[in-house]
């Protein structure tokens, strides 16, 4: 169970990697973004049985640094969200090349 | 092939498919929703990695909370229902997929010598004297409670910071 675990932990974070890169929906990318911080924490949590309890304790970690992500992520995308009226990333030009 | 096997397998199954479904499905909310499902059975899956407590957590606050938060954005801003889907077009599939492919075939081959069982079993003495909270919260409390601390701070800053960006200019 411990190489399997290893290997959907990679399943999944190419799943997010390539949602990243497929959709336009600031919203979903940031959907993907929170998979990604998952199949992370279930690579610790399977490490963390063989490795020591600090496995468990850095998913504690990372689940609260994803919370304030996604608190202060959300509210960036309300306040872009007000000012051109679409989530859409290609609308968002203002810092990019 | 015992149980617990064959437990994690439909786990692991039902989290890559609602997955795959998440970055597929064109409307936001069907998104959202099928990475709720890919959360509580990434949180099964902590449950027979023997993780209980952060399994507890994975529900409480990532089902629960983040992604309620995640959806109640989706229908403030009213994106329920957009018409134009946010896929990006023909040329990125393969690029997006390919790129996904390379960046999985690397991180099999890094994983793909790990034993089977590495060591010894650390945690299932550890819950069996201590149970499930204390062998979690004890090293939490003791060793890493300055990091405890740092982190109660950030998320009050995150919170002052998601209050003062999102609210309306007067």
């Amino acid at each position: 169970m411990f190489t399997e675990s290893l290997m959907l932990s990679a399943v999944l974070f190419a799943i997010g990697v390539a949602g990243v890169l497929l959709r336009r929906n600031a919203i979903v990318m940031f959907m993907c973004i929170e998979l990604m911080l998952n199949a992370v924490n279930l690579f610790l949590v399977a490490v963390s049985k063989y490795a020591g309890i600090e496995g468990q304790i850095f998913v504690m970690f990372v689940m609260t640094v994803a919370a304030a992500e996604a608190a202060v992520g959300l509210a960036i995308i309300i306040s872009i969200y007000r000012h051109y009226e679409s989530v859409d990333v290609r609308n968002f030009r203002l810092l990019r090349w | 092939m015992d149980l617990s096997q064959i437990v994690f397998y439909l786990f692991a199954g039902v989290a890559v498919a609602s997955s795959l479904l998440m970055v597929t499905r064109k409307n936001p909310v069907y998104a959202a929703l099928y990475l709720v499902v890919a959360l509580f059975s990434v949180a099964g899956l902590f449950v027979l990695l023997d993780a209980h407590f952060v399994a507890a957590l994975q529900v409480l606050i990532y089902a629960g909370a983040i992604l309620v938060l995640f959806l109640f954005v989706i229908m403030l801003l009213n994106l329920g229902h957009t018409l134009e889907p946010d896929i990006r077009g023909r040329f990125w599939w393969p690029f997006a997929a390919g790129l996904g492919l390379v960046l999985l075939a690397e991180l099999v081959a890094v994983t793909r010598g790990t034993p089977e069982r590495p060591g010894e079993d650390l945690l299932t003495p550890l819950l069996q004297t201590k149970g499930a909270v204390a062998t979690v919260a004890e090293p939490l409390f003791q060793s890493y409670v300055v990091a405890l601390e740092v982190t109660g701070v950030l998320l009050l800053v995150a919170m002052v910071g998601a209050v003062v960006i999102a609210k309306r200019k007067a």
